[in-house]
């Protein structure tokens, strides 16, 4: 659905991005996670050209923006919504008069309009909301106004600018809750950035992690944790690093209670002692990761039947 | 001098003055406002930078803002007497005081339209506005209470130079408070006349105020 290829973005001689290639899918919710100053909002900016990449193309829905002149990208913007971080909001229109604006962009009548407005105020919760004013409104609301802005013009894609970045966390739950709905009942790709792991764990299906520039892993959530090493496993299920010698890190996704520990007890001779560990709810399901030291003269063949049950086994010493 | 006295000299020159400053409100608010928004759009940075267009404007706008009006005043006669055919009375000095409000009134509009955040500009922009839509739809009626607040100022500059325009032939209550005031020694007239354009400028003052916060929802 999006696709940059090459993306390299530069302000004199600070290089924002650094060949970047991203990849998102139709109907998914991709987290760009990083910290600031990482290059994920040029990231995103780029991908409806309010930033001009240096070098490199970006394809939405199937349109290379990059090569089209004003008049056509503004008309491929109306597909793509986007919602930012402090809400902006215009001060001088009320709720209704925010939401209609794309439409009036658009060229929609003002019956149209009107209806149109009702029904996207419905849809993110704030009906009967039309005449009041963004300052009348929490964060949570104006974030809600936002969106339904951004969905005014039926679009395919969403861009999503650290746009929980300023709420509390039950508010920035009930955004993603909201984002997640809309994602699931109207098809919405969104494509959000974030320095919060929460909103990863919590609604992405596929995520790019970035540093400096660049994009250091990317990949479906899932695949990404029974992948060993990698950096979004660590960050999701912190445990102290570097591992103890002699300790052994166990990944595994998919039904947290299979009985995988009790069973290396019973059938071999070990003790088995739990270092550390965490259980998280993923949008894909549910992953944990625990550190044991396994003791005991079957500690080798214990450690090969852990690695015969589909566990991602990590013993400290070896190699990733 | 008694009220008698007084009336039939205060009320005309009051006239008088209002409708100096009350036209070229309008024709500089006309052309202010279109350059102030060109200041901003063709800046570095800006809606579409041509930013050798925005330093010859901008140098434009400093040359009128950097002359004394009495000086631009006469300056311009020639300017004057070619638009409105004389150099003398009050439709006259419309022409320079509009002259000199202009870039005063434009820098202003500048400031105003440079306070409304980059985050709904772009906004407007990820959402496929044209260039023309931004100005119209989100800058201007975003700063609109910056321009009120604006113009506010530009009226009450007005009346102080046009009290210049008066020692010129222009007529007004700067006319009334020279040739009664400062040639007669006739001093309750000139009480009189300084207590009236404070009681205007206060009225003035306070409804552009008003306006501006009623248009104000932040």
């Amino acid at each position: 659905m999006i696709q940059a290829v090459g993306l390299r973005k530069q302000y004199g001689p600070t290089v924002a991005l650094d060949g970047v290639d991203l990849r998102v899918r139709e109907g998914e919710i991709y987290g760009v996670l990083g910290q600031s100053g990482a290059g994920k909002s040029t990231l995103l900016r780029c991908v409806n050209l309010l930033e001009r990449p240096t070098a490199g193309t970006v394809t939405v829905a199937g349109q290379d923006l990059t090569a089209l002149g004003d008049r056509e990208l503004n008309r491929a913007r109306q597909r793509i919504g986007m919602i930012h971080q402090h809400f902006a909001l215009l001060s001088s229109r009320t709720v209704a008069g925010n939401v209609a604006f794309p439409l009036e962009v658009m060229g929609v009548p003002k019956a149209e309009r009107a209806r149109r407005v009702g029904e996207l105020l419905e849809l993110v919760g704030l009906e009967g909301r039309g005449g009041d004013r963004p300052h009348q409104l929490s964060g949570g609301q104006k974030q809600r106004v936002g969106i339904a802005r951004a969905l005014a013009g039926n679009p395919s894609v969403l861009l999503s600018d650290e746009a929980t970045s300023a709420l509390d966390p039950a508010t920035t739950q009930s955004i993603l809750a909201l984002l997640k709905r809309l994602n699931t009942e109207l098809g919405l790709t969104i494509l959000l950035i974030t320095h919060e792991m929460t909103v990863v764990k919590s609604v992405c299906d596929s995520v790019a992690i970035m540093s400096r520039g660049r994009v250091e892993e990317s990949g479906g959530i899932a695949e990404l944790i029974r992948t060993p090493g990698s950096r979004l496993t660590r960050e999701i299920f912190p445990l102290p690093e570097p591992a103890p010698a002699g300790s052994v890190t166990l990944t595994f996704t998919g039904d947290p209670r299979q009985p995988v520990v009790s069973e290396v007890v019973r059938r071999f001779d070990v003790d088995l002692s739990i270092l550390g560990g965490s259980i998280e709810d993923l949008a894909g399901g549910s992953a944990g990761r625990l550190r044991v030291a396994l003791d005991g003269a079957d500690a080798d063949a214990a450690l090969a039947y852990l690695r015969g049950t589909g566990l991602i086994v990590e013993a400290a010493g070896e190699a990733a | 001098m008694t009220w008698e006295e007084m009336l039939p000299l205060l009320w005309p020159a009051t006239l008088e003055t209002a409708q100096m400053v009350g036209w070229s409100t309008l024709f500089t608010a006309l052309l202010g406002l279109p350059l102030g928004v060109a200041l901003v759009v063709f800046d570095r940075g800006g809606l579409r930078p041509v930013p050798a267009l925005k330093s010859a404007l901008g140098f434009v706008v400093n040359i009128g803002r950097s002359l004394p009006f009495i000086v631009l005043m006469i300056a311009i006669i020639p300017f004057t007497r070619l638009v409105v055919g004389t150099t003398i009375g009050t439709a006259a000095f419309v022409v320079p005081l509009t002259v000199g409000a202009v870039p005063f009134f434009a820098r202003l509009v500048e400031t105003a339209l440079r306070e409304v955040g980059t985050d709904v500009v772009q906004a407007a922009q990820a959402m496929g506005a044209s260039r023309a839509a931004v100005v119209r739809k989100v800058l201007l009626p975003e700063a609109l209470p910056g321009l009120v607040a604006g113009l506010t100022v530009t009226v009450v500059a007005l009346i102080g130079y046009s009290a210049m325009a008066g020692t010129l032939g222009g007529g007004g209550l700067g006319d009334l408070a020279v040739r009664y005031g400062y040639q007669r020694f006739e001093t309750l007239l000139m009480i009189v006349t300084v207590v009236l354009l404070l009681v205007i400028v206060q009225l003035l003052q306070s409804l552009g105020d008003w306006v501006a916060r009623r248009l104000s929802h932040k």
